[in-house]
């Protein structure tokens, strides 16, 4: 029996929710850390230690906050709430659809933060933020849909102690799923609101005007943001615990090699290609489903 | 403590010959890999502690300097690099050039040459970071000693 089938089990779920809230951001963290040291690996660098990306954010705690709009923090701290109650949500085992409205609604906020400030690179940067959510938006509500033909519930929990792979049937949603995953872990070639490497058009895009232990609460919400995505890859695999966590690992690290091989695309073809693969994948695997099933 | 750890440097040119913004460039390369200390090239001032600069200033990169500087959240620490950013080197008595980036802006550490070196431009930095931890102090002080002013002037109603 692994961690994560004696988390599944856990029947106090004030103790599950204690739980998410502490070890995500340490594993996000982690995770976040592993990826700049294989990026620099792969460069040919030696890149920072594993633990770079706490120093950062403790270092952005301790720095001056430069406020240029009061709401700007306000957007900020809604987001991050957000997402920590998005995270929960599915941790706790709750409505799958529940959790993307929440994870939909946390993303509108790090917009309006955008757009809350003056400076022209933090609303070109919400532009495209919102661009992107509207690219990725309909595949994720294909996977709850897909999750809900197959297992018959929408509850997360039920989802993860599914007994047969969902992988066999829901292949194309999972491909879906894994182009719209290089969108929400921010990699390139799809990082148009905010990057994380520097000299891009945008300064910093979204972010540009957020300093200090704004910058950081940001930092924190992505990584918590990364451990829900990636336990949504867990669903997938969730009949066996080893090969879900083997599933998480990989395809985070296929993720990392897709952000060092390819250039950043433009707006119009992230929109154009992420709707494509839905409709060709996302929603042709649905339809195949439906009808495979019926008596 | 943290500051070591994570230093992130915003690099400006104002009017160098592009030498030396090779040479820092060339030290954020797999030869010699920077951000192994954790330093990463930001690009943006908000994200910044360590601003880099690099040529003789002139008039119309003098605003440029000063602004990106204000712009910079404490605590914060500047580096000029090459020796027309610490003293204007050969075009020093130019009519159109300023000499120096001190002349605009505080200036912390100095880096000769040109053009600087990969290395001493890293020895540079690593200098500045000292400095960034002691104005991390300063700055702490300078902001408790300001809230407890504000305490005081609540207190009196003076600040009505």
């Amino acid at each position: 029996m692994t961690p994560i089938d004696y988390y599944i089990h856990l029947d106090n779920i004030y103790l599950k929710a204690v739980v998410y809230v502490l070890l995500a951001p340490i594993l996000g963290g982690l995770l976040a850390g592993v990826d700049r040291k294989i990026s620099a690996r792969l460069q040919g660098r030696i890149g920072p230690p594993i633990i770079q990306p706490f120093y950062d954010v403790f270092k952005l705690f301790r720095k001056e906050k430069i406020i240029v709009n009061k709401f700007q923090n306000f957007n900020v701290n809604l987001f991050f709430v957000f997402m920590v109650f998005t995270g929960s949500l599915f941790f706790l085992g709750g409505d799958l659809l529940l959790v993307i409205f929440a994870l939909t609604l946390a993303g509108v906020f790090l917009a309006l933060a955008g757009f809350s400030v003056n400076s022209p690179y933090c609303h070109i940067g919400a532009e495209r933020e919102l661009i992107q959510m509207m690219s990725y938006d309909p595949m994720i509500i294909l996977v709850a849909v897909g999750m809900y033909q197959v297992t018959g519930t929408f509850r997360v929990d039920a989802i993860a102690m599914y007994d047969e792979p969902l992988i066999i049937y829901l292949p194309g949603v999972f491909l879906g799923y894994l182009h719209i995953l290089t969108i929400k872990l921010r990699k390139s070639p799809f990082d148009l609101a905010m990057s994380a490497h520097a000299h891009q058009e945008l300064v910093s895009g979204l972010k540009t005007e957020f300093s200090g232990s704004t910058l950081a609460l940001i930092e924190i919400g992505h990584w918590y943001e990364n451990v829900l995505l990636l336990g949504i890859i867990y669903l997938f695999f969730a009949f066996n615990s080893l090969v879900g966590l083997a599933a998480m690992l990989i395809l985070y690290f296929f993720e990392i090699i897709i952000d060092n091989t390819y250039a950043r695309f433009k707006w119009e073809l992230t929109f154009k290609s992420t709707w494509l693969v839905t409709a060709l994948f996302g929603a042709a695997n649905i339809i195949i489903l439906y009808y495979s099933m019926q008596p | 403590m943290f500051f070591k750890k994570s230093p992130w440097i915003i690099h400006y040119d104002a009017t160098s010959c592009n030498g030396c913004d090779i040479e820092v460039v060339a030290s954020l390369t797999p030869m010699y890999d920077l951000e192994r200390f954790g330093i990463v090239n930001t690009g943006n001032p908000k994200h910044a502690d360590i601003f880099v600069v690099t040529g003789a200033v002139n008039e119309s990169s003098r605003m440029v300097v000063k602004n990106i500087y204000d712009q910079m959240p404490n605590p914060k620490v500047v580096v000029a690099v090459g020796i027309c950013a610490t003293s204007g080197g050969v075009f020093r008595e130019c009519y159109n050039v300023l000499g120096g980036v001190d002349k605009v802006i505080p200036v912390d550490v100095y880096v000769p040459g040109c053009a600087a070196r990969p290395e001493s431009i890293i020895d540079g930095i690593i200098t500045a970071l000292d400095i960034l931890e002691r104005r991390l102090v300063e700055f702490r002080k300078a902001k408790s000693e300001a809230r407890r002013q504000e305490k005081k002037l609540r207190r009196y109603h003076l600040n009505d």
